[in-house]
């Protein structure tokens, strides 16, 4: 446990209850957090080829920097499962586990990321730049630029009287950026249909967040601008879920933004390729000890919705659905060079 | 039709028709309400559809720019105006990273329907931080689409056009031409039709016709060329006048036709000498008219210096009627002026 005491078997019960949450759709967000996982392992495996004993980023089948958000699993499927296909998600340079949580097609998520003509983008987006309008997720990879264009969706929204919220995702690193106390201000101010989601994972690329924070936590900031802020464990499914609940029910129904701070950690480097000297391994294996599949998985098995041969099946289901996303993408055709020379304008 | 004085009113006029036409279309910015954005080009809006159309934003370019491309993302038409150009600094990011960008990057899957208006120029003692001209900035950017109107009537039909656009466009108005009362003005008062009309991009305008060199200009320049055209016309000069209306798109055609024609050409400049307009619309205006030049191109800018604040630093470093004539004059070979 991370925040909170791990709960009593009653109170587990009366917490899901609470959430409205059930066996069905505890299930589903096991899967999901599982796929994710595995997206993210084979995303990495894939990543490697061509850039072992000598790492070079533009060598191998997947080009350029890569983020992966292994272990942050919970906070994408926490709040994006309660969101609808026309809520608008803005994520950042790690934005697979968002992209997948938000209902994305795996293949085409792969795709672009293998930098296919397939892809959402056809291959001009990219792992960072990654857009799929059907769900209205898009991402940028510059930190901190996904909050105001989040709220600017929810600032249409408002405009336009349609039930819908702006989800913006960002690290801890980007909760030091301009953009997120102007956003916030901006959400309070015009009672914005906004959640900014922090994921807290402690690290802005190296640099810790005792080097980098003057507070403690993030949350702190967004009470000072009048928008209703939670502090969750971003390791545990049902806690964000709960808080997100709250936050998409009240966005919606014209009560106004919310800030989440969602504790977390990425297993990974901040990049693949990184030596990861800000930290030790004890460290690491401790989280991994929270690790948000596994404890979801024990938890439904002590609700007694599901035995170790089920959690195996949905395993085993979302591993073969991130494999043929790969497949999918690993034999999809490159774009034609003159495609890089259309699109700039419509 | 009615008089009207400077481009201001002429883009208000533009943002009205269109919001009444296009209930899509928001206007946010800085002091956008009361002040009509500062130079007036949202000037009674305000009075007409209220704060729920016409939205003053705090101090913070970074995040109502990137409001802009959030909200063009799921189907509004922000029209955001950018006080002085100057201030992109503090927007930067998400203009030239996300709403430049985000229709190429995803594969045109979002477009952009953003019109950024903002106030561009100095020549009344603003200095280094309020009299910058950067459109040069914009055009070497890809994905803006660059517009400078220096006439009312244009400045409507432009302004029209960008509304109707899905792209991001930048509509560069520059302070001496909007024909406020607190200002210098340098423009003319000129029949405006009342009606929306649309001014295509890309099409440069013939502003005055001549045989023996071309003056090619945006913005403020048109005018002060216009005038030193006159002065020139006085000598047996003849100048031909292009005022390029948009940068990006760029009417290359009408520019090699006019070198052809005349075999010499000056460009003029408010923007930085370096790196620029003037060098850009250079090159394409020798690869098309190379064979029909009889001098090499001339190109009169702000020589790469900071605009200094006092009046006699600031005259020379922005082109004046008087250089412009100059330069016109000794490009033909009539020698240096006195």
């Amino acid at each position: 446990m991370l925040i909170k005491p791990e709960p009593s078997l009653e109170d587990l019960r009366y917490i899901v209850a609470k959430a409205g949450l059930d066996a069905d759709r505890l299930l589903k967000a096991y899967r999901q957090m599982c796929l994710i996982r595995s997206f993210e392992e084979l995303i990495a495996d894939r990543y490697y080829i061509g850039k072992t004993p000598q790492f070079n980023m533009a060598a191998g089948p997947i080009r350029g920097e890569m983020h992966l958000a292994v272990g942050q699993e919970a906070v994408a499927v926490g709040v994006c499962s309660l969101l609808e296909g026309g809520d608008v998600v803005v994520s950042t340079h790690r934005p697979h586990h968002h992209a997948l949580a938000k209902g994305v097609d795996p293949k085409k998520l792969a795709a672009e990321i293998f930098g296919k003509a397939t892809g959402f983008c056809r291959g001009k987006g990219g792992h960072m730049h990654l857009f799929d309008a059907t769900n209205r997720f898009a991402c940028s990879g510059i930190v901190g630029a996904s909050f105001p264009q989040a709220a600017g969706a929810a600032f249409a929204f408002q405009k336009l009287g349609q039930r819908n919220v702006g989800v913006a995702f960002g690290g801890e690193g980007a909760a030091n950026h301009g953009t997120f106390a102007e956003t916030l201000n901006m959400a309070g101010l015009f009672n914005l249909p906004l959640i900014i989601v922090i994921e807290d994972n402690f690290f802005a690329d190296s640099t810790p967040k005792w080097a980098a924070v003057s507070t403690v936590h993030h949350f702190q900031r967004g009470l000072s601008f009048n928008v209703p802020s939670y502090l969750v464990d971003g390791m545990d499914f049902i806690d964000v879920y709960r808080a997100a609940k709250e936050a998409v029910g009240r966005a919606r129904n014209g009560m106004g933004p919310a800030l989440i701070e969602a504790v977390c950690y990425r297993y990974r480097g901040h990049f693949e390729g990184d030596a990861e000297e800000y930290r030790t391994r004890e460290e690491l294996e401790r989280w991994r000890a929270l690790d948000p599949i596994l404890r979801l998985g024990e938890r439904l098995k002590r609700l007694g919705w599901a035995d170790e041969a089920t959690l195996n099946r949905l395993r085993d289901e979302a591993h073969r659905e991130a494999e043929e996303a790969i497949r999918f993408a690993e034999t999809s055709p490159l774009p034609e060079p003159q495609e890089a020379l259309t699109g700039v304008f419509r | 039709m009615r008089k009207l004085r400077g481009i201001a009113f002429a883009i208000a006029e533009a943002i009205d028709q269109e919001m009444a036409r296009n209930d899509r279309i928001i206007v946010l910015g800085e002091d956008v309400t009361y002040w009509g954005a500062v130079f007036g080009f949202t000037m009674g809006l305000f009075n007409k559809y209220g704060r729920d159309r016409v939205v003053d934003t705090p101090i913070t370019e970074q995040t109502f720019m990137g409001m802009a491309v959030g909200a063009a993302s799921v189907g509004m038409h922000p029209v955001v105006s950018l006080m002085f150009v100057d201030f992109c600094g503090a927007g930067f990011d998400q203009m030239f990273n996300h709403m430049a960008k985000n229709h190429y990057m995803s594969g045109g899957q979002f477009p952009m329907p953003v019109t950024v208006i903002t106030a561009i120029g100095g020549g009344y003692g603003d200095a280094a931080q309020h009299s910058q001209v950067l459109y040069g900035l914009f055009a070497h950017l890809p994905g803006f689409k660059v517009v400078v109107p220096t006439t009312a009537y244009d400045a409507k039909g432009l302004t029209i056009t960008a509304l109707r656009d899905q792209n991001p466009v930048i509509i560069f108005g520059h302070k001496l031409l909007t024909g406020l009362p607190f200002l210098p003005f340098e423009g003319e008062e000129e029949d405006v039709p009342e009606e929306p009309y649309t001014v295509e991009f890309g099409k440069a305008a013939v502003r005055r016709e001549g045989r023996d060199l071309t003056i090619i200009a945006a913005g403020l320049m048109v005018p002060r060329s216009l005038k030193a055209a006159e002065l020139l016309a006085r000598e047996g000069i003849s100048a031909e006048v292009i005022d390029l209306r948009t940068l990006v798109p760029l009417d290359e055609a009408t520019l090699v036709e006019s070198a052809r024609k005349t075999g010499r050409v000056l460009i003029v400049d408010e923007d930085y000498l370096s790196y620029g307009m003037t060098g850009e619309v250079a090159f394409r205006v020798q690869a098309g008219a190379l064979g029909s030049l009889k001098a090499p191109i001339q190109r009169l800018a702000v020589p790469d210096v900071p605009i200094p604040f006092s009046e006699p630093l600031e005259s020379t470093v922005i082109p004046s009627v008087q250089r412009i004539y100059e330069a016109a004059r000794s490009l033909v070979g009539a020698g240096a002026a006195a």
